[in-house]
């Protein structure tokens, strides 16, 4: 509870919404108390006085009465109509609801078809219905009011209910020989009680509007009895001869509503878990970029180099270094593998060359991407969104997700060509089924026109390739392409990528944390390990050899087809947390070999030519079997 | 398709029926007899009770409902007899004039609410989303009736751009122009606070939306930005705005009662807090009947509109 109010004062428009609202209730509570002119005696004499006059401060109404003392006591009668109704229906529909959720079955069934009936009409016009049948009337009125909004409550606590009705502890209450009754008030209803504040909190603005309204129609309060909405319907006919009459009282709505509305938000906010997080930011068309340290000098060739890449998310006030300088080249024709663990950075490092890390919390913080000799990071929109699928395209992994749900997969292929050339609705659509037919889609004609959950995960992550290779591009970023997809279909998958390559000369970045499908496809690789480069070299010699203790075991938990003699080895531990990284090795504290000296310092990736390793004590055993 | 939209309008069925079951029972609520509510407090006894036996309000209720029922499907909603004149005949005449200001309020919420809804997602934090959010907040707290008021005195009695009030001028052609001059004002006094409510969720769909991995997608595919966020966003985010817009239709058709009579609309609303003053019981009734139903009509448009806009949908 105390969590919940400071989370609400830290919410500077709530507290201000709540001071308000605060204040108003104050005011309508102590009116009683307060010098004023008697709110019901007319004196025509006085009629329609200025606001700021002398014995009237905000002026006089049609009929003479002080229009301060009116507006207070109006505020009081509102303000006390419009929370009754909400407890009303708050109270009414919690019952409803409580009960429908808790027997379920054909009480559930026949109570909600009835609120769904009243769901069914246009809100305020069952408000009019009610107050017709009981005649005009302030109560009457609140009661309209209040049973137009209980199926809204019952609707949101049944929910509820139906979750808690089965939970252990409620069927732990019922083997206890608890009354049904006892049941519901012990246990359920203190669990849906956050859910009826907030339900209330939104609704108690809107309620305090319709009951005016009602009053504002004639249908409420009557003369000479005088809320808010009343004072501005009499104030009506003077409008446009005595507006300030108007202008009082509806001031008055509106700052009462909009003070609970602002309050109400808080409220909601504060118990809605997900926006705790601060989830819900979206990401911007390209990563930020914040390079404090000097841009690295360009040293490695290829079409694509990563130098010195630092990529972090900053979240309220903690930094995770998600990759933490790394440096990676590409030539054309050549596949280069990223192998590790979840979490190790290597996505983040392929997302980072085209500034597609989701941002905020996202920042790209150093180093460079070279792309033909020119640094990428902190490049223009423009720039990067001109090389964007057309140099270098990328292929994600589970394409249900990655593909849009509601194009044609012909379409999301034509509008990946037509992002970068003009070209004819006929002349794109036969490109697309030029793309599918070279990814080895049958029925191309026919399969332009589907939807992509009516594809296979095979199919589909054809297609995400085929709109890689819509605009011929030059590098191709792979990330994790197949980890979704059975192993007949992975293979496929591979094969068709290592033809591409070799046909087109496609320079082929391949992530995944598979060593085998490594060995299939990769030329070098380079194995990461929380957010750095921990091993680089060409692909058979770091598979036979592993130099660093980290790839040697990680190729060592890969399972063995047939007989295999060795155990299958786990890592011990978790990998460090990205945010707390420790002085020295990151691996330390997992590794079976570690010395002193490998907390100490940094570490170099040091190596002649081919090979690198980030190690003080690298393994020199060849295909070192591991616990034997 | 077809088969799914006459599955839909079957389903209605029951709900149509359950709406003239409420209407009816609450009527059914009301203290006395309607003879003498009809007849005024000075109607002899046997006055009361001839209008009652023809009125049918001495048969068990029931039956009345039946009769009732039965009249209202052959077209018959009773005489109103403030009017003197058919129910149907005047809740025509006046839910034309209602459409007119409702339709026009609810494209009016529905283009500005999304519109605003995207803006403010696509620069979050920044000062267009800021002035939107403070826009919106304005926006639903305000009293329809107040801003319609406030509307007037400043539009049409200082500025003197529009008409004050009323759906035609009094003198002068009835022409389209003169139409939308008198319509400007209520339609929007009346599509302001939807508009609020709609871009407030527009605003957080889109959010959601464009957290997806297929916006990223897009983004790789080097689609420009306006694309990412009016093409692939918004129609995904369209999903769970089209079932609000169907909620916010019932508001604005409903929340017309109020600027129909800040305005003098001639509308549907109008006319019932005018039945309900002079306790004419049928025309109520039969307004309240009609509107529902065209509103429940309504809500199956946007449900096909939504399966239309989804192809996940099973039709």
């Amino acid at each position: 509870m105390s969590a919940f109010l400071k989370l609400l004062a830290r919410n500077r428009l709530a507290l201000v919404g709540g001071i308000i609202l605060l204040l108003v209730v104050a005011l309508a509570l102590v009116t009683p108390l307060l010098p004023l002119a008697d709110p019901d005696v007319t004196r025509t004499a006085d009629r329609f006085k200025r606001p700021f006059s002398d014995g009237a401060l905000l002026g006089t109404d049609h009929l003479g009465r002080d229009l301060l003392s009116r507006l207070l006591w109006g505020t009081r009668l509102s303000l006390a109509v419009g929370f009754a109704a909400a407890l009303v229906a708050a109270v009414g529909g919690a019952a409803i609801g409580v009960v429908a959720g808790f027997f379920g079955g054909r009480t559930d069934n026949l109570i909600m078809r009835g609120v769904d009936m009243l769901m069914a009409f246009p809100y305020i016009l069952l408000a009019l219905a009610i107050v017709a049948a009981l005649g005009p009337g302030l109560f009457n009125a609140l009661i309209a009011v209040a049973a137009v909004n209980i199926p809204f409550f019952a609707r949101n606590i049944r929910g509820v209910t139906v979750g808690i009705a089965h939970r252990e502890f409620v069927d732990a209450a019922r083997l206890s020989g608890m009354s049904t009754a006892r049941i519901i008030l012990t246990e359920i209803v203190p669990n849906v009680i956050p859910v009826i504040v907030i339900a209330m909190s939104t609704t108690v603005g809107w309620m305090i509007l319709e009951t005016a309204g009602l009053s504002f129609l004639g249908l409420g309060s009557q003369p000479p009895q005088a809320d808010l909405g009343s004072m501005l319907g009499e104030a009506r006919s003077a409008l446009i001869t005595n507006p300030h009459t108007s202008v009082v009282p509806g001031l008055m709505i509106l700052v009462i509503v909009m003070s609970i509305n602002l309050l109400g938000d808080g409220v909601r906010d504060a118990l809605d878990p997900r926006l705790k997080s601060g989830a819900l930011s979206r990401p911007m068309a390209a990563t930020l970029v914040d390079r404090r340290a000097p841009v690295p000098e360009p040293k490695a060739e290829g079409i694509l180099a990563i130098e010195g890449l630092q990529t972090q998310f900053h979240v309220k006030d903690r930094v995770y270094r998600a990759v933490g300088g790394v440096d990676l080249a590409v030539k054309p024709g050549e596949c280069l593998g990223i192998i590790g663990e979840s979490g190790s950075g290597k996505s983040v490092t392929a997302l980072s060359v085209m500034g597609l890390v989701a941002s905020p919390p996202g920042v790209i913080t150093g180093g460079a991407v070279r792309f033909e000799g020119q640094d990428l990071i902190g490049a223009p929109y423009r720039r990067l969104r001109d090389l964007r699928g057309r140099r270098v395209a990328y292929i994600f992994q589970d394409p249900l997700s990655t593909l849009h749900p509601l194009y044609r997969v012909g379409d999301q292929l034509i509008e990946a060509i037509r992002a970068h050339r003009s070209v004819s609705a006929g002349e794109g659509r036969a490109k697309a089924v030029e793309l599918l037919r070279s990814v080895r889609i049958p029925n191309p004609e026919s399969r332009v026109r589907d939807y992509p959950h009516e594809l296979s995960g095979g199919m589909r992550q054809r297609v995400g390739i085929a709109m890689a290779l819509a605009n011929d591009p030059d590098v191709i970023i792979a990330d994790e392409p197949t980890t979704a997809l059975d192993v007949t279909v992975q293979a496929q998958i591979l094969a068709l990528l290592d033809d591409l390559r070799r046909d087109r000369g496609l320079a082929i970045v391949f992530i995944t944390h598979d060593f085998g499908v490594v060995g299939q496809l990769c030329d070098r690789v380079a194995v990461m390990y929380a957010g750095r480069i921990v091993e680089e070299g060409p692909t058979a010699d770091v598979l036979g050899a592993p130099k660093h203790p980290y790839t040697a075991r990680l190729i060592a938990c890969v399972p063995e087809l047939g007989a295999g003699k060795r155990r299958l080895e786990a890592i011990p531990g978790l990998p460090p947390a990205v945010d707390r990284l420790p002085e020295g090795c990151a691996f330390a504290d997992r590794c079976a070999k570690v010395q002193p000296d490998c907390r100490a310092g940094e570490i170099a990736l040091r190596g002649d030519g081919a090979r690198a390793v980030r190690c003080l004590y690298p393994e020199n055993t060849a295909s070192r079997e591991v616990a034997e | 398709m077809t088969g799914y939209i006459l599955k839909r309008l079957l389903s209605a069925i029951p709900v149509l029926l359950g709406i003239t079951v409420i209407v009816f029972l609450i009527m059914a609520l009301i203290p006395g007899d309607p003879a003498t509510a009809i007849l005024g407090s000075y109607a002899t006894p046997e006055n009361v009770e001839r209008l009652n036996r023809d009125l049918g309000l001495d048969k068990p209720l029931v039956q009345q409902y039946f009769i009732w029922l039965g009249n209202m499907l052959q077209g018959d909603f009773g005489t109103s007899f403030s009017l003197n004149r058919p129910v149907l005949d005047e809740v025509l005449e006046r839910f034309n004039a209602t459409l007119i200001l409702a339709g026009t309020a609810f494209v009016l919420c529905a283009v500005l609410g999304i519109a605003a809804g995207v803006v403010s997602a696509a620069n979050q934090y920044g000062w267009a989303d800021k002035a939107i959010t403070f826009a919106v907040l304005l926006g639903i707290s305000i009293p329809s009736f107040f801003l319609g008021m406030m509307m007037i005195l400043l539009f049409s009695v200082n500025l003197r751009w529009f008409p004050v009030s009323g759906m035609w001028p009094i003198y002068g052609d009835r022409n389209i122009s003169a139409l939308l001059s008198h319509l400007t004002l209520p339609a929007i006094a009346l599509a302001v606070v939807a508009t609020g409510v709609i871009a407030r969720l527009s605003r957080s769909a889109m959010l959601e939306v464009l957290r997806q991995d297929y916006i990223r997608t897009a983004r790789a595919k080097g689609v420009h930005e306006r694309g990412v966020i009016w093409r692939h966003a918004l129609r995904a985010a369209l999903v769970s705005i089209i079932p609000v817009l169907g909620i916010q239709a019932g508001f604005v058709l409903s929340g017309a009662v109020y600027i129909e009579i800040v305005f003098q609309w001639p509308g549907v609303g109008r006319m019932l807090v005018d039945a309900i003053l002079t306790r004419d019981i049928l025309l109520v009734q039969g307004g309240v009947v009609f509107v529902a139903a065209c509103y429940v009509l309504f809500n199956i448009v946007v449900d096909v509109a939504q399966t239309l806009l989804d192809p996940r949908i099973k039709t």
